[in-house]
């Protein structure tokens, strides 16, 4: 059958079948089991209403039981099988994972992915924000600077692919190392150590706009009258922004590096496109690809490992959550 | 605060520059995709995308015209105009142009400037004007093959759809611009109608556990994908589900979850309570609360998480690449464009930038349409 129809199909059963669950539940709960009438009814409308929330929340549960809590556990139960699943290994997944040389340069790019990334777009996003605020054009800035958060990380990989190459009748790197400074074309992608940086600047660009719209909204709430203040005090623009204002969006700033640490830690797609992994470019996301479909046991090590390091920030998530609803 | 003391205009100037500065380096990378998708491959080779709106110079070669040959004492005159050329005429479709030198070797194209006469040797002199007449004398009978000659000319800028048609016939592209819908449009329909449930109990029902509940889907919102890959690729061959449309669907529902119920419990809560307590006090139930009030009022979250949910799964790779199968028929275009034209048509600029375009045009149109809503989901995920 075609997939579109299909699709039509899916889109159909998806939205009817959870309508139609929605429906049908609530009336099983409130005409047949805990019907509000007769001698128990108000016994039953509050028996009904006990059970509602958890009709309501079903589907959402199910789904997320199943495909994110019990995968932690599926992941690691599978890292401690060999390639094809059928012995028991014990830790030898990771035990070779961690002697590899591959593993160790892609565990510590990742750990300059994370800092770097976060830091540059956050910091540039703040900037932008800062410098647009007052702007009359700062709005239609913005919406530019924000617009490659639209495009996918392989279309972004490919138009840094044409910034990059190598002729310098198409890359603009080599023209203009060529045309102004009088120098041989060269890869970019393989000069050591700085190709890594030369990757970042493709995730920098898709996420500054990120930063950017989030900070300058937080940048908007801040109370004027403190600004208004240290003007009269005789601050310049500079302690303005820096004394004044940023102290005071500091929470915000960390929610933005935080947010864009994560991304940093689930984004296989750049590397994987523009070089593969090879040159010494390879992070822990796109190092899990090289063995999916062909080594469970060690894409699952890799996985965990992942899971591992995020964990930090997942506590942390929470605990500022449930500070919040108190 | 414009006019308040502290404000220099130097300092203005210098703001209004940077940003601009910074908005040329955004923009640059994309223009230049843009811009290469509508040339054709000679173009690309031949000058940088940045020429493009400039007429650049080409060589051309011809043969001289052995139809227009006439004897003059011991020499054999052979005349015509370069742009009438059966191989170089296609380059130039009103039939005129500019040539700024030519030559006679394939090495040196444009060893003589135009205009001038040229002693080529062996008593054959051969000349070109701007304009493109030619005069080539031979000292010996051509037979029917003339001589050969080489042009420099500039050809005025061209730009062509032609990588376009490639890409999405021949290229597959087409076929997979269908897929990527078939992808989109059922993930990010149903998990909004699931999650808008659970976060109006979330939201305003009461019960034990909610507290825990809340919190666990703020810590599952950062749980990496990566985990669910092989267990679930696995869970769905056990199933029978294996790797198909149905799989990637349940896939990109459930990964949806924690966002949507995150992004949509967040604005609920903000509705304003005296509504739903009249609307209970009226007798109404949770469900025709939901349904009438909730969900209508929620409409803006509704729509800044559909637009993050279409752009997620629309610009996918990963969960594509792990739950769909590989075959040609079933690739989605993120997958075409890094698995299979980066490889096998990995110089070829035109098509890459062209099938590169096709990929990233409809997320950028909801972008640009839709900016307000996703600019104010993001809002509502990140900032109390």
């Amino acid at each position: 059958m075609n997939p579109v129809f299909q699709g039509l199909i899916t889109i159909g059963i998806g939205v009817g079948g959870i309508f139609l669950y929605f429906v049908a539940s609530n009336a099983l709960l409130d005409k047949v089991l805990f019907p509000a009438k007769g001698k128990n009814a108000s016994r039953n409308i509050n028996r009904a209403n006990t059970v509602r929330p958890w009709l309501f929340l079903a589907p959402t549960i199910i789904a997320l039981s199943l495909y994110l809590v019990y995968p932690v556990i599926g992941s690691f139960y599978r890292s401690l099988f060999n390639r094809s699943g059928d012995e028991f290994v014990a830790f030898s997944n990771y035990t070779t994972m961690f002697a590899s040389s591959e593993f160790r340069t892609a565990f510590w790019n990742n750990v300059l992915w994370a800092l770097v990334v976060p830091s540059v777009s956050t910091f540039l996003g703040l900037l932008i924000a800062q410098l647009t605020d007052k702007l009359r054009w700062g709005n239609i800035a913005k919406s530019l600077i924000f617009m490659p958060m639209a495009i996918s990380f392989v279309g972004a990989s490919l138009i840094w692919k044409f910034v990059y190459a190598i002729d310098p009748e198409l890359g603009i790197i080599n023209a203009i190392r060529v045309n102004m400074f009088g120098l041989d074309p060269m890869d970019v992608l393989q000069v050591a150590f700085w190709n890594n940086l030369f990757l970042m600047v493709i995730l920098i660009w898709v996420q500054t706009g990120f930063a950017m719209v989030i900070l300058s909204a937080a940048l908007r709430g801040i109370p004027e009258e403190t600004i208004e203040a240290a003007i009269i005090d005789g601050a310049n623009p500079f302690q303005i922004f820096f004394k004044i204002q940023v102290p005071q969006i500091t929470n915000t700033i960390i929610v933005v590096f935080t947010t864009t640490t994560i991304l940093v830690l689930k984004v296989f797609d750049i590397v994987y496109a523009m070089t593969g992994g090879n040159f010494n470019t390879q992070i822990l996301p796109s190092y899990m690809m090289q063995f999916m479909f062909r080594d469970d046991g060690r894409a699952t090590a890799v996985a965990i490992v992942i899971m591992l390091i995020v964990t930090p920030v997942m506590i942390q998530n929470i605990r500022q959550a449930r500070a919040e609803m108190r | 605060m414009d006019n308040i003391a502290g404000k220099k205009s130097g300092l203005t100037i210098a703001v209004n520059i940077t940003v601009f500065l910074l908005v040329l380096i955004w923009l640059i990378p994309t223009v230049g995709l843009f811009v290469s998708s509508f040339r054709d491959r000679d173009a690309i080779s031949s000058s940088g995308w940045w020429l493009a709106p400039f007429s650049t110079e080409q060589t051309f070669r011809g043969r001289g015209d052995v139809d227009s040959i006439t004897q003059d004492g011991a020499l054999f005159v052979l005349s015509g105009n370069v742009f009438q050329d059966p191989e170089i005429a296609p380059a130039f479709p009103n039939g005129e142009g500019e040539i700024a030198a030519f030559g006679d070797s394939g090495r040196a194209p444009g060893e003589y400037p135009a205009g001038e006469i040229a002693d080529l040797g062996d008593g054959e002199t051969l000349i070109v004007e701007p304009n493109g007449d030619y005069i080539y004398t031979v000292p010996e009978d051509p037979g029917n093959r003339g001589p050969r000659y080489y042009v420099v000319a500039s050809t005025p800028p061209s730009f062509t759809l032609d990588n376009y048609r490639t890409v999405l016939n021949a290229g597959g592209m087409g076929q997979a611009f269908i897929n990527t819908l078939t992808v989109t449009i059922p993930t990010t329909i149903i998990p909004i109608l699931m999650a808008a449930f659970a976060a109006y109990a979330l939201a305003w029902m009461d019960f034990r556990g909610r507290a825990f509940l809340i919190a666990a889907i703020i810590g599952l919102l950062v749980v990496p994908l990566q985990l669910a890959l092989v267990p679930m690729l696995q869970l769905h061959y056990n199933l029978g589900i294996g790797q198909s449309f149905l799989g990637i669907w349940l896939a990109h529902s459930a990964f949806g979850q924690p966002l949507a119920v995150y992004l949509l419990r967040n604005y609920m809560i903000g509705l304003p309570r005296d509504i739903i307590e009249s609307a209970r006090v009226d007798g109404g139930t949770d469900f025709q609360i939901f349904m009438k009030i909730i969900l209508p009022l929620s409409f803006p979250a509704l729509a800044a998480f559909a637009i993050f949910q279409f752009l997620w799964t629309w610009n996918d790779l990963l969960i594509a690449k792990v739950f769909l199968p590989s075959s040609e028929e079933a690739k989605v275009m993120t997958v075409k464009i890094a698995d299979d034209l980066l490889g096998s048509r990995g110089g070829d600029w035109g098509i890459l930038a062209a099938a590169a375009f096709v990929s990233i045009s409809i997320p950028l149109l909801v972008f640009f349409t839709l900016q307000r809503y996703l600019v104010r989901g993001l809002l509502a995920g990140s900032v109390k």
